[in-house]
């Protein structure tokens, strides 16, 4: 590679690296309980597992949909209904609710049900230690620019991994994969580390930063599916009044009337008018599929929510189902307690990359720039001089 | 020991993205499979550990 080309990759790294490597800290330590999300809730004495049949099918035992909303609206009296999410394994049953049908998710209670008994297992309004990690981690608590922003920081990461990729060409040319040089200095113990740990976790890396930027424009791929095959699908005009809550018309009749459009499908959730998921007009009702994949390629059944009646039954498209699949792989959720050990692990070693890097950043900011540059192309025989302060 | 830089490099990122997939598109064989690969950026970090203890006696 020629020198030119190195200090060009080299100022690349240097400053996507920096500029993020402060949140992107942040992220990597708030990630690392949010991979255990389940167990720690469970552990802090979430709600005991229910057993029973599956709250998403049509088994015997089950009782109405209209029940169960009947049940949650006397609850919080007043407000009405946004979300109602089901389960595969047990009878637990979710509905949020909120003062209007398109109210801000700070504004939303979740309230969990059992749909053999119509009993409320969890008190709304619950926000634990997991709910704030997830807030900070998704979006500093600053709402949609947060999450840009954030997605910024994660297009900087991939930069420095390619750039970082790029520079380890030239640095590991006359050394042998997983050389760790730790009898010498402790800047080159560290610089060895840097590269050994981020050449081996790098796809991986890639695939959680990538997913990351997907998942931070959530709210923009949301509305544009809303505005745009949604709408399709609906026929409305935007911008046409929402139906009053006062005339939703009965749940079981909707979900009777998507499930005979998806046959052998199971609902994931349904989304009330008025909210991101669904028109003014309509129940959105969410199918899932029963593989790990297309559990998460969910196909909208648009319902009238006045009569009743299917308006339009349409798969996702490719947009949404990126935005979908880059759900689990991000957060790893998908394949048992191995694979998030494994992703914990993963997440440590970015974690000391991240470390690393800065410390060979601060050592050696002050020395000469060409020094820095032959420290690369030597693979680390040459040395830059100590900066001033040391 | 390969020369080439990027060698194993390319052979741990295919491993891990393969297992990245593997346990998304199903249940049961699928999982072992990405646990088992994408354990190997690990075991390639352990395997450089226990090199550099050796080669350091060597070298004193």
């Amino acid at each position: 590679m020629k020198r030119s080309a190195v200090r060009a990759w080299y100022l690349v790294h240097k400053w996507t690296s920096l500029v993020c490597t402060l949140f992107l800290l942040m992220l990597c330590l708030t990630g690392l309980p949010l991979i255990f999300h389940d167990e720690i809730e469970g552990a802090l004495g979430g709600p005991p597992p229910l057993a029973g049949p599956a709250s998403s099918s049509t088994a015997p035992g089950l009782l109405p949909l209209d029940a169960m909303l009947g049940r949650a609206l006397a609850e919080r009296p007043g407000e009405v209904p946004l979300y109602m999410a089901f389960d595969n394994e047990s009878p637990l049953l979710t509905v949020t609710t909120g003062p209007a049908p398109d109210a801000p998710e700070s504004q939303m209670t979740l309230m969990l049900f059992d749909r053999t008994n119509g009993r409320l297992v969890a008190p709304p309004g619950e926000e634990g230690i997991m709910e704030f990690l997830l807030q900070l981690h998704t979006d500093l608590f600053l709402g949609l620019p947060g999450m840009l922003f954030l997605g910024a920081m994660g297009v900087l990461f991939v930069a420095a991994l390619v750039s970082g990729v790029v520079l380890y060409a030239p640095f590991m040319r006359k050394l042998d994969f997983g050389t760790l040089r730790t009898g010498r200095s402790r800047r080159l113990k560290w610089l060895d580390w840097h590269n050994l740990l981020g050449i081996t976790a790098l796809a991986w890396m890639t695939v959680v930063g990538a997913t990351g930027i997907i998942n931070a424009l959530a709210t923009p791929l949301v509305d544009n599916w809303r505005n745009g095959a949604l709408a399709e699908m609906t026929g409305l005009e935007t911008g046409a009044a929402p139906l009053s809550p006062s005339r939703y018309g009965s749940l079981d009749k909707a979900m009777a009337s998507a499930r005979a459009a998806l046959p052998g499908n199971d609902p994931q959730f349904i989304a009330f008018p008025g909210g991101s998921y669904s028109s003014g007009h309509h129940y959105a009702v969410f199918f899932q599929g029963d593989t790990p994949l297309t559990k998460r390629l969910l196909t909208p059944a648009l319902i009238d929510a006045e009569t009743g009646r299917l308006t339009d039954v349409r798969p996702m498209p490719l947009s949404m189902k990126a935005l979908q699949l880059s759900q689990p792989l991000h957060f790893g959720d998908y394949g048992g307690l191995p694979l998030k050990l494994l992703w914990a692990a993963l997440t440590l070693f970015t974690i000391v990359v991240l470390g690393s890097g800065v410390y060979l950043w601060l050592g050696r900011r002050h020395a000469p720039l060409s020094m820095r540059l032959a420290e690369v192309t030597s693979g680390g025989r040459i040395e830059p001089a100590p900066s001033p302060a040391e | 020991m390969i020369r080439s830089t990027f060698a194993l490099p390319a052979i741990l990122a295919l491993l891990s993205l393969a297992g990245l997939v593997s346990a998304l598109t199903g249940d049961g064989w699928r999982d072992f499979v990405s646990w088992a690969v994408l354990s190997m950026p690990l075991l390639a970090t352990v395997w450089a550990v226990a090199r550099r203890s050796s080669r350091k006696d060597q070298s004193k």
